[in-house]
């Protein structure tokens, strides 16, 4: 049992300083998941069952035809497997690597309900990408005709790099301004070093400026540009600027020089040498999101000894997906469920531990602190990764008309991603408050269509594939104009005919 | 347990699980090998003057994963000489009096045959099978197929074969011709004892895209060769049941093509075959197959309370029939079972696209069903539209879930009507002829 009263007593050896060699963090922060060889697709995409209409299109919130796909490369067609992805997803080749396929696409598959494993079509995807990739096979033609129109995208995060690829093949001249030195937002800077590199990211989006997209970086909007500056050159503004800082846990001690922001920690994961990061021999993650996840995970590849997740509720609450979870405990995270942080101790101006308390939550259905449970974690570095800020003060200030909702997300229209503002469109985390990188890249492309339209005054045609699939129009199709989560749904269904005492059979 | 013990024309082997001739069949040491595994008998490969073979030989066909679901060669018959070949079918009736061994014979002359059937039973073989099937090479020089696909000469080299003949005497048929039981009728007639079919089948089993020669390749050439395994059963079987069919035939069958295990036998002997032969599955995977084929069949002859191979042999004949003798007004149409439902659509997509959009997806609730296994909420359900339904079967075959669509029989008040007798009726008076279909 814990000690209820500070343990400062114990002597650490504590550490805040790069651990391990340049080669060893290497080694740690290879490919999580290895590319299917040749003979393994093949024998993977014999396995799919070419479903009609399938659920793991109607799961991809880009809509690729995964079965067209799939069967494109049990025929050794590589080439127009990897044009049917990239058609669909212009970040195709980064999607393979970063979507929780397992609650998407793969959580879907039919196979599951004949008691199967479903089909890779992860890493189905990644071989055809990569294919073409390796090769430098270019499958999309930068359109024939300009039709001579500016748009201007703000953020080159996926969103705006979806909106951007999407408007210039329908013949619109764009302009992506981004304020980071490099373009790619989370998927340059955000993402996991084991599942995708920045130089891989930075690859991608040659695709991107292929299609004719211009790219600005290290431009800020509101200080380097004004919005008349773009409202006078540009017909159209697509606005993809994510979200904002990481949250603050607001508790004494959160100043210190080892208590660090989980985004920042991790963007300089993938800015600075990874050998020159200093890294705690023992952290604490507060939170337990999947940024959380990325943070315990990375912790540890660079050579942290001890790494705990703190998180004031149960394992239930969590909004880490299952297999994340899995994947922190497998490397050796431990979970302090249902506790909170009080206070950062420090010794000597550095960080020495964290005081917590206990949990509960109470008759009204609130969290609260158990009286006298405090205890303190030793640690020597603590990552915060409660949450983004939202962007409304910014986007206030942008667009003073601009509607928001009260999740602190742009008011947008889901399928034209039109705002209150009849040029201003958005998409991605600065509207719907934080999703995937998929999630943003079919926004994008929703809205670039919506611009279409807005600009040519025609009804928009949506590049979803001729489907018969979906009775509501609230899961109508492909994915792109409707993403369904099959497992959420059928959870949701379960509980329902539980509670009706029924069976789910 | 079921009596396993199998008798071809006098021909007795433990089992009806003979190794066909072939590459398998081709030495002493292999049959051995062959009998120890567990096989009832083996037909040697084909005895004649020794030819030269080329590199490479054998090509396959592969369906998805699997694997040599259709093999073809272009080897020709034994490379060894005759009397290597017959001494070491002598060594190995020695060791194994009690299992069949069967000389597969080529020659050319009729002195040839009159001589090489001597031989044959003089080393002590059980029986003699005339090669009139290889359709490659052989064929080229006037023997193989070449004999097979003019009944009247295979008649006549038969009765060259008769004339000497001391053991059971084996035609085996090529299936390269037009109507099989000419050249049964054929073997019959000249006094034969026992057929044995399918040889393999013309073929060419792909084109290399990079170098445009199909394969086996041999320095940049390719040749006809002969199709077997897997996918030619279903060629196979017909052959046979039109062979046990055929009242001028009367004579047992060796059934040959695409046998792989217990269940491939078993179909073979429902459709008339006394016993069978084995080439591409032992090529495949070895002769340790055999075990699985004497118990499963033995397992199956049991629970069908069937004491020996003889109340199996033949069952199947009779419930083939002639199209016109089938009944018009029977009524059969697809359900689906849609607790076993995993929602691929392929039903939908196979009926609407490729037979008779007789089935329409549709809400779950509209025909007040619960969403299943599979089945994401708000997608959409194939349903039959039963009145429209022509009761073909291709839904149910596309169906990758066993037993969630089955064909459901429709009893109706129409008496059974064939089309021979509904042309009758019509030409007497008593019937209209049916309408087209709108």
């Amino acid at each position: 049992m814990r000690g209820k009263l500070p343990i400062l007593s114990v002597t650490l050896n504590m550490t805040f300083k790069p651990l391990l060699p340049a080669d060893t963090i290497a080694h740690n922060m290879a490919d999580l998941h290895l590319p299917l060889r040749a003979q393994e697709a093949i024998v993977e995409a014999d396995r799919c069952l070419y479903c009609f209409d399938a659920p793991c299109i109607a799961a991809c919130p880009t809509g690729i035809d995964v079965p067209g796909f799939i069967k494109k490369i049990a025929s050794h067609n590589e080439v127009g497997a990897a044009r049917t992805i990239l058609t669909a997803n212009i970040l195709g080749a980064s999607c393979a690597r970063v979507c929780p396929t397992k609650v998407l696409c793969e959580g879907a598959c039919v196979l599951h309900d004949r008691d199967e494993k479903p089909i890779e079509i992860g890493r189905l995807q990644r071989f055809a990408t990569d294919f073409v990739s390796e090769r430098k096979i270019s499958v999309l033609k930068p359109p024939t005709h300009q039709n001579g129109i500016a748009v201007a995208v703000i953020g080159a995060g996926p969103a705006g790099l979806g909106c951007a690829a999407e408007l210039a093949q329908l013949g619109y001249s764009v302009t992506i301004f981004e304020k980071e030195k490099l373009p790619g937002g989370l998927n340059t800077y955000g993402i996991a070093l084991y599942k995708m590199t920045p130089a891989f990211s930075l690859e991608e989006i040659e695709l991107v400026k292929s299609l004719g997209v211009k790219i600005q970086c290290g431009v800020t909007i509101g200080k380097d540009l004004q919005i008349a500056d773009l409202e006078r050159d540009f017909k159209a503004i697509f606005v993809a600027i994510g979200l904002g800082a990481g949250n603050r846990l607001g508790i004494p001690g959160e100043d210190l020089p080892e208590v660090i922001d989980a985004l920042t920690f991790i963007k300089r994961l993938h800015s600075e040498p990874l050998e020159k990061i200093s890294i705690g021999q023992r952290v604490i993650v507060i939170g337990c999101g999947n940024t959380a996840i990325d943070a315990v995970t990375q912790s540890i590849r660079l050579g942290a000894q001890h790494v705990s997740v703190v998180y004031r509720r149960g394992a239930d609450d969590m909004s880490a997906y299952d297999f994340e979870y899995a994947h922190a405990k497998h490397d050796g995270a431990k979970f302090l469920f249902n506790c909170m942080p009080l206070e950062v101790v420090a010794h000597g101006g550095h960080v020495s531990g964290i005081k917590l308390v206990k949990t509960h939550v109470n008759a009204a259905d609130k969290l609260e602190a158990v009286a006298g449970s405090e205890w303190i974690e030793p640690c020597d570095m603590i990552l915060k990764a409660v949450g983004q800020e939202k962007q409304v003060p910014m986007l206030k200030k942008l667009f003073p008309a601009l509607t928001m909702n009260e999740r602190g997300g742009i008011v947008t229209d889901a399928v034209t991603g039109a705002t209150s503002v009849a040029h201003v469109f958005t998409g991605g985390d600065c509207s719907n408050a934080g999703r995937e990188v998929v999630n943003a890249v079919g926004e994008g492309k929703k809205a670039a269509h919506g611009i279409h339209q807005y600009l040519s005054k025609k009804q928009p045609e949506f590049p979803t594939q001729h489907s018969r699939l979906g009775h509501k129009p609230g899961a109508s199709g492909s994915g792109l104009l409707h993403p369904i989560r099959a497992h959420e749904l059928e959870a949701a269904l379960a509980k329902k005919l539980f509670s009706k005492g029924k069976s789910t059979k | 347990m079921a009596d396993l013990s199998s008798n071809l024309a006098g021909i007795k082997s433990p089992n009806p699980f003979w190794v066909a001739s072939g590459p398998p069949s081709n030495t002493a040491y292999q049959t051995h090998r062959a009998f120890e595994a567990g096989w009832g008998g083996l037909v040697w490969k084909t005895i004649g003057t020794p030819i030269v073979n080329v590199a490479s030989r054998y090509s396959a066909l592969n369906f998805g994963n699997q694997r040599m679901i259709g093999f073809n060669n272009i080897e020709l018959i034994s490379d060894r000489s005759p009397e290597t070949n017959f001494a070491e079918i002598a060594e190995v009736k020695k060791r194994w009096p009690n299992h069949a061994v069967i000389a597969s014979l080529m020659v050319e002359t009729r002195e040839e045959w009159r001589e090489f059937v001597k031989r044959a039973a003089d080393c002590g073989a059980d029986g003699i099978e005339l090669n009139y099937g290889c359709p490659h090479g052989m064929c080229e020089r006037g023997m193989g197929s070449a004999v097979g696909q003019q009944p009247e000469v295979a008649e006549r080299i038969t009765s060259w074969v008769m004339e000497t003949a001391t053991i059971p005497v084996i035609v085996k048929l090529t299936p390269n011709i037009t109507d099989i039981t000419a050249a049964a009728r054929a073997a019959k007639r000249a006094g034969a004892n026992a057929i044995s079919l399918i040889n393999t089948i013309n073929s060419i089993t792909n084109v290399n895209l990079d170098t445009f020669v199909p394969e086996p390749t041999v320095a940049g050439l390719s040749s006809h060769g002969g199709y077997c395994g897997p996918a030619v059963k279903p060629i196979a079987l017909n052959m046979v049941q039109c062979c046990a069919a055929d009242a001028q035939v009367g004579l047992p069958i060796s059934g040959i093509g695409g046998i792989a295990n217990w269940r491939d036998a078993a179909e073979f002997m429902a459709l008339g075959a006394t016993n069978v032969q084995v080439c591409t599955a032992i090529m495949h995977y070895g002769f340790r197959i055999v075990q699985d084929m004497n118990e499963g069949l033995s397992t199956y002859l049991d629970s069908k309370g069937m004491k020996s191979l003889s109340e199996l042999v033949g069952k199947s004949v009779r419930n083939v029939n002639e199209w016109k003798n089938l009944d018009l007004n029977f009524q059969r149409v697809a359900r689906i079972d849609y607790d076993k439902c995993i929602g691929c659509n392929l039903c939908y997509i196979a009926c609407e696209d490729g037979a008779h959009q007789c089935i329409d997806l549709v809400a779950p609730e509209s025909i007040n069903v619960d969403l299943g296994p599979g089945r994401v909420p708000y997608k959409v359900l194939p349903s039959i539209r039963e009145d429209d339904c022509v009761g073909c079967n291709l839904c149910s075959l596309v169906c990758p879930v066993d037993n969630c669509i089955t064909m459901v029989e429709i009893k109706n008040d129409k008496p059974k009507m064939s089309w021979s007798e509904l042309q009758d009726k019509v030409a007497r008076g008593e019937m209209k002829p049916i309408p087209p279909h709108p």
